[in-house]
């Protein structure tokens, strides 16, 4: 029997005699917070931030979430726990009062021969936004948000959904009538990340520029949901902002706007998109004789340019031909002549959004052969981002990125250049160890299978671009994140 | 003095090499005690596998060894890029031993030895941050060897005998670094066979030049372990990608070779109690290349290992304390076959240097007590595995950091004789 003990006792000393590092990541002091001190950390902004990703807010995106991975990091010197309002599930989809109010999230079907197709996951989500969670969240990434919305109160009140509130805030509002940056400051937080004003332009660009561009009105409670905020506007909301999350003495990092242009969403369907044969391309040059007729017509009237007649005209030709789409911002002329509506092809100036794909060259009437969306059936006004629509956009967004900046100056903030970033992901791409993401939709592994949010390697690659930046502010030695160990898109 | 200067030299030799591979040296609890030397050594029926050729120079008529050894390996990992920190949690494993050998006359010994000199047993946090090498490992090599010992002469002896080894494997890792379900649990794939069987010999030469002094030579042949149509179990892949039952009812093919070792030493017997003894191991890992999995789907891991070979130097000395009791000590050091680029996590094990000790006790005439104490320690090495892939992926991918190893060995064993 005491042997027994003894036995017992040598095997307890013997495998508690792991080995120990000289110096150990583990122990506090191996790295150094620097200036800052990230005790709490609250992350403020919209979908990007709650880690939202394939259309969807789901369970393993938001573990992932990238202000997920910088608290995970910044435990290494002094960072608290880090709390989110999880969903229930890894579907996405929200339900309100039992029926669903958001799409679940995408992932890819692969093909037996090899094609590969997003999907919807098929299921039924189980995160019902009249359940409220309790509060705080370190993470107050709310889905959806412009800049205005964040000190908007009654944003997170059911009463005012779906017109004035916001489901995934409703989910997570300390009251129904606080305000997205009251429950942030409400947390003291010694630490904050702020990444907004994405949706201040992006719903416009995605809705394929139906909103309108809002610059030079200063209420935001007039502006529709696919409206531009004006920049002025976003300046002032963004100095409130900066305000409130500093009162308490806090140091933070923001980050600036990328451009658009650069998204999948918009780089994956090229203007070209129709590939026809001579004799078809003839046949289609025969159908459109007459409206090519009409526009000289108008112009001996006086009606429009001969540089507008030149855009207006209708050509084809064996390869590649460009998208007949309509341009709300060419003249009217259907007065004179109502087959003159406003078409025109598109030109390598104008983007086509993803969700177009799944329609051109499809029949606009299935009993009609020759109603080919794209070709004899133009895209409409929410079909296609025009030169001009874009332009309206990257006026605001170069505004916004200005005040965001200079904002970080002034209040002497750790800024990172996500526009810089998304640029390179769109120009050769970054690497990480084992290779390298790109914007290429789906393959490139930066971004998800929504076309505009990253994937979790791509917020992985802002996250530790992020603590480069935060250690170099703030005199701080945060280890970094390594993106290989994070997935890019899903199967099904 | 010498042999003092001898030891010191082998302590400052370049730390640059890599030790150990999944090479268990715990062949007796006797021998072990004595820094594992014996090839040289005529004590016991370890012989058998320390040097055949030595059985016929034994003085018992009948005499066997049994016992076993407790290992309690530690890990420690940690990467301070990303602020990493792991440690295994590995299984004591126990390897054993039984050895025995009958004189039939003066000049002829025949003898049966049954050990266990390879195996691995690694287990890390499931998922932790190296789970696309390895999650865990389990390896088993049990070796059964008849044997024949022949004096040619009172000063020379020769002995060998055919090896008959069976093992088993059980190995899992997550499919690559970031594949999961849509639940997010990580895709891995578990590899699984028993009942591997191969054959291989034990060679011995002993010379006695004088009473006191004695020289061995042994040569154990490389064994190649080939599993065939061993089970590789995938769990959590996509359905999705599960098109046509590709991962259901996997078969795999792999090998892993027991690579050959020659060992040259020798014993001197200073006086009626003291005995020293050294021993110098070649391990001819290079027979290592590669961990190749080739499952039935058409689907394979490819994992370069690229080892070399590599040496041990052993040292040994026993003292007869009394009639009853020995007391035995050594140190050995271990040089590892991984070269710096090439140290996964199954075995991540750089130079070690190896303190031993123990004792037997005479509990009659016929039976002894033999007990053992082995402490490897090893220093902390920064090193990485450079050649991972992702099966998708274009370039390879690093993964390392600093690690930190030691193992507790207690080891028990009974010897009767007559």
């Amino acid at each position: 029997m005491k042997k027994l003990l003894y036995i017992s006792l040598a095997t307890v000393a013997l495998t508690s005699c792991q080995p120990e590092f000289n110096d150990s990541v583990d122990e506090q002091g191996f790295y150094s917070n620097g200036d800052a001190d990230f005790s709490t950390f609250v992350a403020v902004g919209n979908s990007l931030t709650a880690g939202y990703a394939d259309g969807a807010l789901y369970l393993n995106g938001q573990q992932n979430s990238f202000p997920s991975m910088l608290s995970t990091q910044f435990k290494h010197v002094g960072g608290g726990d880090f709390t989110q309002p999880l969903v229930n599930d890894n579907l996405g989809g929200l339900l309100a009062s039992g029926n669903q109010i958001t799409d679940n999230r995408r992932v890819i079907r692969l093909g037996a021969d090899g094609s590969t197709t997003p999907v919807i996951l098929e299921g039924t989500p189980t995160t019902d936004i009249v359940n409220t969670l309790e509060g705080p969240f370190n993470n107050m990434g709310v889905p959806g948000s412009k800049i205005f919305h964040l000190v908007a109160n009654g944003y997170g009140n059911i009463g005012n959904f779906p017109a004035a509130a916001n489901p995934y805030f409703v989910r997570m509002a300390s009251t129904p009538d606080a305000s997205v940056i009251e429950d942030a400051v409400s947390q003291s937080p010694t630490f904050f990340s702020l990444w907004i004003g994405n949706n201040d332009i992006l719903s416009f660009a995605t809705s394929g520029g139906v909103g309108v561009d809002q610059s030079g009105n200063l209420d935001p409670t007039t502006y529709g949901a696919n409206d531009i905020t004006d920049p002025n506007v976003f300046a002032s909301v963004y100095n409130t902002l900066l305000t409130a999350l500093t009162s308490g003495g806090a140091k933070g990092i923001v980050a600036n706007i990328p451009n658009v242009t650069t998204i999948p969403f918009f780089t994956t369907v090229p203007y070209n998109a129709i590939p026809l044969d001579a004799q078809t391309a003839s046949v289609l040059n025969q159908a459109y004789a007459q409206y090519n007729g009409g526009l000289l017509q108008a112009q001996s009237f006086g009606l429009i340019t001969a540089e507008e007649v030149a855009q207006r005209t209708i050509q084809f030709s064996a390869g590649q031909n460009a998208v007949v789409i309509l341009d709300e911002d060419l003249t009217d002329l259907t007065g004179i002549n109502a087959g003159l509506t406003n078409m025109r092809q598109a030109t390598a100036e104008d983007l086509l959004p993803l969700t177009t794909s799944s329609i051109l060259g499809t029949l606009a009437d299935a009993s009609n052969p020759q109603s080919i969306i794209g070709v004899a059936v133009p895209l409409t006004d929410a079909q296609a981002l025009t030169a001009t629509e874009i332009e309206m956009v990257t006026n605001a967004q170069t505004a916004y990125n200005t005040s965001i900046k200079a904002l970080a100056t002034q209040y002497d903030l750790a800024f990172i250049d996500v526009e810089a970033i998304m640029n390179q992901l769109a120009n050769g791409g970054i690497s990480f160890d084992g290779g390298t993401i790109t914007n290429t939709f789906a393959t490139g592994g930066a971004f998800s299978l929504d076309g505009v949010h990253p994937t979790q390697r791509g917020y992985a690659v802002i996250a530790n671009e992020m603590i480069n930046i935060i250690n170099e502010k703030y005199n701080a030695t945060i280890p970094g994140i390594n993106p290989g160990a994070y997935p890019t898109i899903f199967v099904e | 003095m010498k042999k003092l200067t001898l030891l010191a030299i082998l302590l400052l030799t370049s730390a640059l090499t890599y030790a150990g591979g999944y090479r268990i040296s715990l062949q007796g609890q006797k021998q072990l005690a004595m820094g594992h030397t014996g090839v040289a050594v005529i004590n016991s029926s370890e012989l058998v596998f320390f040097n055949p050729a030595g059985l016929t120079f034994l003085n018992e008529k009948f005499t066997v060894s049994a016992g076993a050894n407790a290992v309690f390996a530690n890990i420690s990992f940690q990467n301070e890029q990303y602020g990493w920190y792991t440690e295994a949690d590995n299984p004591v494993s126990t390897p054993f031993n039984v050895y025995a050998a009958y004189k039939i006359n003066d000049w002829a010994s025949v003898g049966l030895g049954i050990y266990t000199p390879y195996g691995s047993g690694v287990e890390y946090p499931t998922d932790w941050e190296g789970s696309h090498l390895i999650n865990d490992i389990s390896l088993r090599a049990i070796f059964i060897q008849p044997t024949l010992s022949i004096k040619i002469n009172d000063k020379v002896s020769i002995g060998g005998g055919p090896i008959f080894a069976t093992g088993a494997v059980n190995f899992n890792r997550n499919i690559d670094r970031t594949t999961t379900n849509t639940e997010g649990e990580r895709a891995n794939v578990t590899i699984d066979q028993s009942g591997i069987t191969a054959w291989g010999y034990n060679l011995g030469l002993m010379v006695r030049p004088t009473e006191k002094f004695t020289l061995g030579i042994n040569y154990r042949s490389e064994i190649q372990m080939d599993a065939e149509d061993g089970e590789a179990d995938f769990q959590n892949m996509p359905n999705g990608l599960n098109i046509d039952g590709k991962y259901d009812n996997v078969t795999f093919d792999a090998t892993l070779p027991l690579p050959a070792e020659l060992t040259v030493g020798a014993s001197y017997a200073i006086n009626e109690k003291w005995l020293v003894a050294f021993d110098y191991n070649r391990a001819y890992w290079n027979a290592y290349e590669a961990l190749d999995v080739i499952f039935s789907n058409g689907e394979e891991s490819i994992n370069p290992r690229n080892y070399k070979n590599a040496s041990t130097y052993r040292f040994g000395v026993q003292y007869k304390a009394t009639n009853r009791f020995t007391l035995r000590g050594g140190y050995y050091f271990d040089e590892s076959p991984v070269q710096s680029g090439y140290f996964a996590p199954e075995t991540p094990r750089n130079d070690s240097n190896n303190f031993t000790g123990g004792f037997s006790f005479k509990i009659s005439e016929r039976f002894a007590l033999d007990a053992s104490f082995l402490y490897i320690h090893f220093d902390e090495v920064d090193e990485s595995y450079d050649y991972y892939k992702d099966p998708t992926g274009t370039q390879f991918s690093s993964f390392g950091g600093t690690y930190k190893n030691n193992a507790f060995v207690p080891g028990l064993g009974i010897t009767y004789g007559f």
